[in-house]
């Protein structure tokens, strides 16, 4: 489970304060808002990359407020994806097993498996510069995927990306949850993806966190607000 | 650039004349001398047994310049790139200094610091001043000011974000700087070798003072040019000096074909 307990956040002036979340075990969970409300600071706290002022970030049960980003077995995709430019796709899949020195066999094991389950498989030896932005993020999906995390943080995956493409990741998404169980926070400002694929929407608006029913989500769409 | 209406063309004619200038200096200046001389003059110069000696010197001094200067620069561009500390600004404008002083006071300051008590006391363990290990540190001073430079810039210019996501996946942040970040920093670290190389075998003033001009142990390339110079010989200090022109190309032609020549403008500029 990923749960936010009463989170204060600062990022340079902007603040958020007193904020909270829960995401239940192999649950989806949408967190949605404008472009700068703050989603990104919140996953990023999330990942033990920016301290917290104040509360708990529990991570698969555990409280992880305290711990290095190492030590929280979640897998992160920031919105550049941020590949690593010299090495190879088989490299980033291999990467966080290695750093979590893994056996050789089981490493490669897992290359092989990741590697089929996000259909990569031809692009292994390949470095970043020449994939297309699908193949990147589904490289950046593997790589935060390939220690097995408890909890998957997507922060916008699906942006930036033509639309075919787009319901290709929507479907490997929802695979990918199926295979591994992982709980996802998946961070957007798209009512399309929550609809398409949370069961719990969380909406940060002017400092504060609240939860969306997903019925209500659908009236708003109809509404056309949020 | 395409300048199409007639004006547009002027004005870039203009921009092209006013750099030409400085461009045509620098080409006249290497063809001057290189018309100055013949090959077989030239040839006959480098047969000397001091100038081998001070081929020999200059090569092996620059080269170990450029490691130790890597050395250093790489730790200090990174923290002067990635972390923010009280007294940073006074940091960057101290590792400036060696770029703005004036050679000789780099080089006089060197050889004070040395008769200081701290500085005899080593002395008594490895000879500096006047020895080779002088030319080194005098060449180095200098070098490494570049080289520190060079390493910042081409810190800046690689996303923390990649490094961060390394410490997600289980590294420490000395491994995701292994990892990660060193590796994309590859043609940073060639480019500030290149130039601290290129320095160091341009040095004279701070290694005339604090290294001295002793034939056959303390001279170096830009120390043979003096020496010729000041006993008349132009035609052995003009064989010399295109000797290092020569070497001064190859390095630059060599950085720029593995790609370093971005980093390495951006840092000069910088």
């Amino acid at each position: 489970m990923i749960a936010l307990e009463s989170v204060s956040v600062s990022a340079g002036a902007f603040r958020l304060e007193g904020v909270s979340l829960s995401v239940p075990a192999g649950g989806y969970g949408v967190l949605m808002g404008k472009t700068g409300c703050g989603k990104t600071t919140l996953l990023e706290a999330a990942c033990g990359l920016r301290p917290v002022t104040s509360g708990r970030v529990v991570l698969g049960g555990r409280d992880a407020t305290a711990l290095a980003p190492a030590d929280r077995g979640g897998g992160y995709v920031p919105q550049d994806r941020a590949l690593f430019r010299t090495m190879t796709v088989r490299g980033h899949l291999e990467f966080s097993p290695v750093a979590r020195r893994w056996k050789k066999e089981d490493v490669a094991r897992r290359v092989d498996e990741l590697a089929r389950l996000l259909g990569i498989v031809p692009l292994l030896e390949r470095r970043p510069a020449g994939l297309s932005g699908g193949e990147a993020q589904r490289v950046a999906l593997g790589r935060a995927l390939a220690a097995r995390p408890g909890v998957l943080l997507l922060d916008e995956p699906l942006t930036a990306l033509d639309d075919e493409t787009r319901e290709e990741m929507v479907a490997l998404l929802r695979s990918v949850r199926k295979a591994t169980g992982v709980t996802v926070l998946h961070v957007t400002h798209s009512r399309e993806e929550a609809r398409r694929l949370a069961d719990r929407v969380f909406l940060v608006q002017s400092g504060t966190l609240r939860e969306v029913p997903l019925r209500d989500l659908e009236v708003a769409f109809a509404e056309g607000r949020p | 650039m395409t300048g199409t209406g007639r004006g547009d063309r002027a004005f870039v004619i203009a921009l092209a004349l006013i750099g030409g200038v400085y461009v045509f200096l620098i080409v006249a200046l290497v063809v001057a001398q290189a018309m100055y001389t013949t090959p077989g003059t030239v040839w006959e110069s480098l047969g000397s047994g001091a100038v081998r000696y001070a081929i020999q010197l200059s090569l092996i001094s620059s080269t170990l310049t450029a490691i130790l200067s890597v050395w250093v620069a790489v730790p200090l561009g990174y923290l002067l790139s990635r972390s923010a500390f009280p007294g940073k600004r006074l940091l960057e404008a101290v590792i400036d200094i060696p770029i703005i002083l004036p050679p000789l006071v780099i080089g006089l300051g060197l050889l004070i610091l040395f008769q200081t008590a701290p500085g005899r006391l080593l002395q008594r363990i490895i000879p500096v001043t006047y020895e080779v290990p002088s030319v080194i540190l005098a060449q180095f001073m200098v070098s490494c000011a570049f080289a520190a430079r060079t390493m910042r810039v081409a810190f800046d210019e690689i996303s923390p974000r990649s490094e961060q996501v390394a410490m997600t996946l289980g590294c420490t942040r000395a491994q995701a700087f292994w990892r990660v970040t060193l590796p994309e920093a590859g043609g940073g670290i060639l480019a500030a070798a290149t130039l601290a190389w290129a320095r160091a075998l341009g040095e004279f003033g701070p290694i005339l003072v604090f290294s001295g001009a002793t034939r056959m142990k303390t001279e170096v390339l830009s120390t043979t040019v003096f020496l010729e110079l000041s006993i008349g010989n132009l035609e052995a200090a003009v064989a010399v000096s295109l000797l290092m022109v020569g070497m001064a190309v190859a390095v630059l032609i060599v950085a720029r074909s593995f790609g370093a020549g971005g980093s390495l403008g951006r840092a000069v500029g910088a």
